[in-house]
C-alpha cells in the first residue's frame, strides 16, 4: 500500500499575535499531519489556539515560524494571491457563525465557491442540495433560515467544489444538541462520500469520539488526546 | 455622572481625530457652498441697488429739456424764484488716457434729501470747504482703484458713491466738463403749498423716476439662475450634512451601547448628543461661512464682469462682509445638522441595548423605504410634468423644478436597484453576480450620498446647458440682429442731419431707425420704423413668419412683434395688433428680443412716418467695411462729440459678449466643480460609514478564495459603477431641469424663451469628472480594505463577536 499524501503537515509551527498588552504567543512548536480522507477532531479549552490552528490550516494566515504545508504547498512562502487560490480550490470552510454571504440566495451561496474555483458540477451540487434538505429554500436569503438550515447551507458551500480538505470550526457550537447532531451526521456522511480529509474543532468528547483521530491543544501545544 | 458620560462620548473623537475632521469638513463644505452662492447673489444685488439709486433716480422726478440739451440756467433761476424746490445737476463723462469717469455735479445746498447724496454735511471725514472750494471727487474704492482720466481734483473714498462715477460740487463739475447749464433738475417731492403744478410753470419736461430700471430686470435673469443654483447647492449640502452626522453616530454605536449598559440614562445620552451636534454645527458652520466668503471673493470679479458686460450693470468686483448671509450660513449649518441629527437621535433612542449587526434585516427595512420613496417619486414627477404642461407663472415654474428634482432624487435608489437587478440577470460568473448583489445591498447606506451626487450632476448639466444655450442663442442673435456694422444715435434732428451729410460724403449707406413709445393693444410699448433693406431681409432671425413677411412690412400692410408681446397676449400669426394712435395691422412675423421687458412692434419706415409725424430721425444703422469700423466710430465720436454709447460697434459688442459668456462659464464651472466635490465628499463619508459594517460581509468572500486587493478593487469598481448609473439618471434630469429653466421659468419671469441647445461634449467631460470624484471617494476606504490585516478579517469568524 502506498503511503497516502499528507493533506496537512505542520512542523514546529509557532504563531502569536501582537496585542495592546504586548506580544501574545498562541501556538507553540506544533507539529501534526492529516492524511487524505482522514477525519480528525481538535479539542481544547477556549483560548487554547484551536481556531488559530484552523486558520493556518486554511491558508487564511501564515505561521511566524515552522513549516506549514497545505495540500503539498508551502503556505508560508506564498503571497496573498496564491494563498487565495489554495483556499478557493482546495479547502472547504465551515464556521461556528455560518458566515454565509448575506446578499446571495441559498442556491447562490452553495454554488459560490465551486463556481469561483471552476469546479462546479451541476449534478453533484443538485444531489448535495437534496441530501441537505434545502431544495425548498434555494431562492431564500440566509437570514430567512434557521440556524441549522444556515449551517447546512455552509456545509453545502464547503462541499460543492469537492475540495480535498474540509475545515470545520465548532460547526455545531451555535446549534442545539439535536440539530447539531443531525447536522454533524450529514457532514460526516458527505465527507465520507467525497473522500475529503476533515479537521473539526469541537468541545464535545462525544463528537470527537466519532472521528478517526483526536488531538488536544493545551495552551498552544499539542498534548495526548483525552479520551473519556 | 454627566462628566463621565461626556468623557466617554468625547474620548471617541480623541482616538479618531480623522473622523472628527471628516464630520467638521462635511458640515463646513456644505455651509461654504451655500453661503458662497448667497454671498455672490447678495453682493451683486446690493451693488445694483446702489447703482439704481444714484442720486435718487429711482425716487425723484427730474426736469429735462425735450431735446435733451442742458437746461438753461435762466430756467432754473426762474423756477427757484417762483419758489419751486428744484436742484441742478451737471452730469457728463470725462475722458482721457483711455479711461472714462462719469461726473455728477450736485448742489449741496438745494439737493433733496431723497437723493441720498453721499456727503455727510456735519463733521466727519469729508471736508466741506474743500468740496465746495477747490473741488473734490467722491468715489468708491473700486472706482478709485480703476483707471482714471488725468488731472482730476483730489479723490475722497466714500463707500456710498455710485459705481464708476464721481460725485462732486456742481461748480467743480462745470469746470471739469466745461458746461455751465445744468443737465437736469432734480424735483423735490415736497413742494411748498400754494404753488401751481410744475408743468404750468415751465416748458421743461417732467421725467418720472426710473422705477425698476432695465438693469434690474435684466440682471434678474442671471440672479434667478444663481438662486436656482444656490437652492440646488443647499440641497446637496443638506445631504452631506446628513451623511456626516449619520457617520458620526454609526461609528459610535458601540460606545452608546456601552454607556447605556453602564447606566447612563437614555435621556442624558440624547441630551449630550444634541448639544454635541449643535456645538459642531456652530464651529463647522463658522469655518464654512469663512470658506464661502473666500469662494465668493474669488468668484465675484468674474460675476461682476459678467453682469457689467452683459447688462451694463455696474457692480464692484469686491466683496463686503454682510452679517445677514453670514448668520444665514450658520443657521443653515445648524438647521441642517439639527434635521440630520434628529433622525440619528431617534435611532439612538430606539437602539436596543444588545444587538448584532443584521445587514439583511436592515436591507429589508430599507427596501420598504425604497418602495415608499418610489411611489412618492412617481407622484412628484407626474406633478412636475403636469405643472410644466398646464402651470402658469413663476411660482409654478419653481414648483415644477422642485417637484422634478426631489422626484428624481427619491426615484434614484429604486431605479438603481432595478438596474442592478437587471444586470444580475445578465451577469455571468459568480463573482460579478456577487458584486452586483452586494452593491444592491449597499444601496440603502449609499442612497443619500448618491442622491447628492445625482443633484450635483443634474445641476451641473442643467445649469451649463442653460448658460450654453444662452450663449449660443444670444451670440447668434447678436450676430444677426446687429447686422449693420455701426449704430449711431444723434441727440437732435439737426445733429442727425449733420451726421447724415458727413456720412453721405463718404459714400456710406445709412439705414434710419425710428422709434417711439406708444401703446400696442392697450399696453405701453415701443414701435420701430425700419427701412426696407437687404440687411434685414437677409439677416433678421424670425421665430415665426409669413412667407412674404418683408414685403408686407415694407409696404405697410403688416407688422412684426417681439416675442414678449406675442407670448404675453397669446397672439398668433395673422392676428391684428392695434397701434394707438395708428392703424390695425396683421402680425406677419415674430422676432426674439432677449432681455426686453416691454412689448415691441416693427413697421415699415413710410408707415411709421405717416403715423408718427413728429418723431425725429435720430438713429441710424451704418454699413461699413469691417476694417474701417473702428476708425469711423472714433471719427464720429470726436467730430460730433458723441457719448460713447451713442456709437455702437457691432464687432466690439460681440467680442464683449463672448468674453462675458466665458466669464459666466468660469463662474458656473467653478461652482459646478465645488458641488461635485461636496457630493464626492458625501460619498466618501457614506463609504466610510459602511466600511465598518462591511467586514462581516466581505470576510467570507475573502476566506472562500479572494485576495484583499481584489476586494478593494471591487469597492472601487462598485463606486464607479454607481457613479455611472447615477450619471445615466442625472442626464435626463439635468436636461429636464434646463428645459424647465429655459422654457418655463424664464418665460414666466421675463416673457422670452430661450431655445435649448445641447452639448454632448460637456456631458462626456462631466462623466469623467463624476468618475474621478467617485474614484477619489472610494480610494481611501478601498485602500484601507486592501491593507486590513488578515487578523482583523479572522476576527469576524471568532466566536466571541
Ligand atoms: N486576531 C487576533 N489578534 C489578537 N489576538 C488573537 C487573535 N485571534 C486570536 N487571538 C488570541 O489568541 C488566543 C487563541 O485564540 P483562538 O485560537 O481563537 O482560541 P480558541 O479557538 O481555542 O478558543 C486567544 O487568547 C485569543 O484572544
Ligand atoms: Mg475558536
Amino acid at each position: 500500500m502506498i503511503e497516502p499524501t499528507p493533506l496537512l503537515q505542520l512542523q514546529s509551527v509557532s504563531k502569536g499575535f501582537v496585542t495592546n498588552e504586548g506580544p501574545l504567543p498562541v501556538l507553540r512548536d506544533v507539529s501534526m499531519t492529516l492524511l487524505a480522507g482522514e477525519t480528525l477532531a481538535l479539542t481544547g479549552e477556549s483560548g487554547s489556539g484551536k481556531s488559530t490552528l484552523m486558520h493556518l490550516a486554511g491558508a487564511l494566515d501564515v505561521p511566524d515560524a515552522g513549516i506549514l504545508q497545505v495540500c503539498g504547498v508551502n503556505v508560508a512562502g506564498l503571497g496573498d494571491r496564491a494563498r487565495a487560490t489554495v483556499r478557493r480550490d482546495r479547502i472547504g470552510l465551515v464556521f461556528q457563525q455560518f458566515n454565509l454571504i448575506p446578499s446571495l440566495t441559498v442556491g447562490q451561496n452553495i454554488a459560490f465557491q465551486a463556481r469561483l474555483a471552476g469546479r462546479y458540477d451541476r449534478t453533484f451540487t443538485g444531489e448535495l442540495i437534496v441530501r441537505l434538505g434545502l431544495s425548498d429554500h434555494l431562492t431564500r436569503y440566509p437570514e430567512q433560515l434557521s440556524g441549522g438550515q444556515q449551517q447546512r447551507v455552509a456545509i453545502g458551500r464547503a462541499l460543492a467544489g469537492q475540495p480535498a480538505l474540509i475545515l470545520a470550526d465548532e460547526p455545531t457550537g451555535n446549534l442545539d444538541e439535536a440539530t447539531g447532531d443531525a447536522v454533524l451526521d450529514l457532514l460526516l456522511d458527505l465527507v465520507a462520500t467525497t473522500g475529503a480529509g476533515l479537521m473539526m474543532v469541537t468541545h464535545s468528547g462525544r463528537l470527537a469520539a466519532r472521528m478517526e483521530r483526536q488531538l488536544h491543544l493545551s495552551h498552544g501545544a499539542l498534548a495526548a488526546p483525552v479520551v473519556d | 455622572m454627566v462628566y463621565t458620560a461626556f468623557q466617554g462620548l468625547f474620548s471617541h473623537w480623541w482616538r479618531h481625530p480623522g473622523q472628527l475632521l471628516t464630520l467638521l469638513a462635511g458640515l463646513a463644505l456644505a455651509t461654504a457652498l451655500w453661503s458662497g452662492v448667497q454671498a455672490i447673489n447678495a453682493e451683486a444685488r446690493a451693488a445694483y441697488d446702489r447703482a439704481a439709486s444714484t442720486l435718487g433716480q429711482d425716487q425723484l422726478s427730474r426736469l429735462v429739456r425735450a431735446d435733451g440739451q442742458p437746461v438753461p440756467l435762466a430756467d432754473y433761476v426762474a423756477l427757484r424764484r417762483a419758489g419751486y424746490l428744484v436742484s441742478p445737476v451737471i452730469s457728463g463723462e470725462l475722458r482721457g488716457d483711455g479711461a472714462r469717469l462719469r461726473i455728477l455735479g450736485i448742489d449741496l445746498l438745494t439737493i433733496p434729501p431723497q437723493a441720498q447724496a453721499p456727503v455727510p454735511i456735519t463733521g466727519g471725514d469729508i471736508d466741506i470747504g474743500q468740496f465746495l472750494g477747490d473741488g473734490m471727487l467722491l468715489v468708491n474704492a473700486a472706482t478709485a482703484a480703476g483707471a482714471l482720466p488725468a488731472d482730476l481734483p483730489p479723490l475722497s473714498i466714500t463707500d456710498t458713491a455710485p459705481p464708476a462715477a464721481a460725485i462732486t460740487d456742481i461748480g467743480t463739475a462745470a469746470r471739469l466738463l466745461a458746461q455751465t447749464d445744468p443737465s437736469y433738475l432734480l424735483v423735490d417731492p415736497d413742494q411748498p403749498a400754494g404753488l401751481g403744478p410744475l408743468s404750468d410753470a415751465t416748458d421743461l419736461v417732467l421725467a418720472p423716476p426710473t422705477q425698476a430700471g432695465d438693469i434690474t430686470r435684466l440682471t434678474d435673469s442671471f440672479h434667478l439662475n444663481l438662486t436656482a443654483f444656490g437652492l440646488l447647492s443647499f440641497a446637496v449640502g443638506l445631504f452631506i450634512v446628513h451623511a456626516a452626522i449619520g457617520l458620526a453616530f454609526e461609528q459610535r454605536r458601540s460606545s452608546f451601547r456601552t454607556l447605556r449598559a453602564v447606566g447612563v440614562p437614555l435621556g442624558q445620552l440624547i441630551w449630550l448628543l444634541a448639544a454635541e451636534i449643535i456645538v459642531f454645527a456652530v464651529v463647522a458652520g463658522a469655518i464654512g461661512v469663512a470658506l464661502g466668503y473666500a469662494i465668493a471673493a474669488t468668484l465675484l470679479p468674474g460675476v461682476a464682469g459678467t453682469l457689467r458686460g452683459l447688462y451694463g450693470a455696474q457692480i464692484d468686483g469686491t466683496l463686503g462682509f454682510n452679517a445677514v448671509w453670514a448668520i444665514g450660513g450658520l443657521a443653515i449649518a445648524v438647521l441642517g445638522a439639527a434635521v440630520a441629527g434628529a433622525q440619528a437621535l431617534v435611532r439612538v433612542a430606539k437602539m436596543p441595548l444588545l444587538a448584532a449587526a443584521q445587514p439583511r434585516a436592515w436591507a429589508i427595512a430599507a427596501a420598504r423605504t425604497t418602495r415608499v420613496q418610489g411611489v412618492a417619486a412617481f407622484g412628484l414627477i407626474i406633478t412636475a410634468v403636469m405643472i410644466a404642461m398646464w402651470g402658469d407663472g413663476l411660482l409654478a415654474g419653481f414648483a415644477c423644478l422642485a417637484a422634478l428634482l426631489i422626484g428624481a432624487a427619491l426615484a434614484l435608489p429604486g431605479l438603481l436597484a432595478l438596474m442592478l437587478r437587471g444586470a444580475e440577470r445578465m451577469a455571468r460568473g459568480p463573482f460579478v453576480e456577487w458584486l452586483l448583489a452586494d452593491t444592491r445591498q449597499q444601496l440603502p447606506g449609499l442612497s443619500l450620498a448618491l442622491m447628492a451626487l445625482l443633484l450635483a450632476l443634474s445641476a451641473n448639466i442643467g445649469v451649463s446647458t442653460m448658460v450654453g444655450s444662452f450663449r449660443a442663442t444670444f451670440v447668434g442673435w447678436l450676430d444677426q440682429r446687429l447686422a449693420s456694422e455701426l449704430y449711431v444715435t444723434a441727440r437732435t434732428e439737426a445733429e442727425a442731419a449733420e451726421i447724415r451729410v458727413y456720412l453721405a460724403d463718404q459714400g456710406l449707406i445709412l439705414l434710419p431707425i425710428l422709434s417711439t413709445e406708444t401703446r400696442l393693444g392697450g399696453a405701453p410699448a415701443d414701435v420701430f420704423g425700419i427701412a426696407d433693406d437687404a440687411t434685414y431681409r437677409d439677416n433678421w432671425p424670425l421665430l415665426v413668419a409669413a412667407p412674404d413677411v418683408w414685403d408686407r412690412v415694407a409696404d405697410g400692410t403688416g407688422a412684426l412683434v417681439n416675442e414678449q408681446l406675442y407670448r404675453r397676449d397669446g397672439l398668433r400669426l395673422g392676428d391684428t395688433v392695434t397701434l394707438d394712435p395708428g392703424p390695425n395691422l396683421p402680425i406677419v412675423g415674430v422676432y426674439s428680443d432677449y432681455g426686453n421687458p416691454t412689448g415691441q412692434a416693427i413697421i415699415g419706415l413710410s408707415l411709421f412716418r405717416e403715423t408718427f409725424p413728429t418723431v425725429e430721425t435720430l438713429r441710424f444703422a451704418l454699413r461699413v467695411a469691417p476694417d474701417q469700423v473702428a476708425d469711423l466710430a472714433t471719427a464720429l465720436r470726436d467730430r460730433f462729440d458723441l457719448p460713447t454709447d451713442s456709437v455702437l460697434n457691432q464687432a466690439q459688442i460681440k467680442q464683449f459678449s463672448l468674453e462675458i459668456f466665458e466669464q459666466t462659464f468660469r463662474v458656473t464651472g467653478a461652482l459646478n466643480i465645488l458641488t461635485l466635490g461636496v457630493a464626492a465628499f458625501a460619498l466618501l463619508t457614506s463609504l466610510l460609514t459602511l466600511a465598518g459594517m462591511r467586514l462581516p460581509q466581505l470576510a467570507p468572500v475573502w476566506a472562500l478564495g479572494q485576495t484583499r486587493s481584489t476586494l478593494a478593487r471591487v469597492e472601487l469598481a462598485r463606486s464607479l459603477l454607481l457613479a455611472t448609473l447615477t450619471f445615466g439618471l442625472a442626464l435626463p434630469t439635468g436636461l429636464a431641469l434646463a428645459w424647465v429653466l429655459l422654457a418655463v421659468v424664464n418665460v414666466a419671469a421675463f416673457g422670452w424663451r430661450l431655445p435649448m441647445h445641447i452639448f454632448p461634449g460637456d456631458w462626456l467631460q462631466l462623466l469623467i469628472f463624476a468618475l474621478i470624484a467617485a474614484a477619489l471617494a472610494a480610494a481611501w476606504p478601498a485602500l484601507r480594505l486592501a491593507r486590513t490585516p488578515p487578523a482583523a478579517l479572522l476576527k469576524v469568524f471568532a466566536h466571541e463577536r
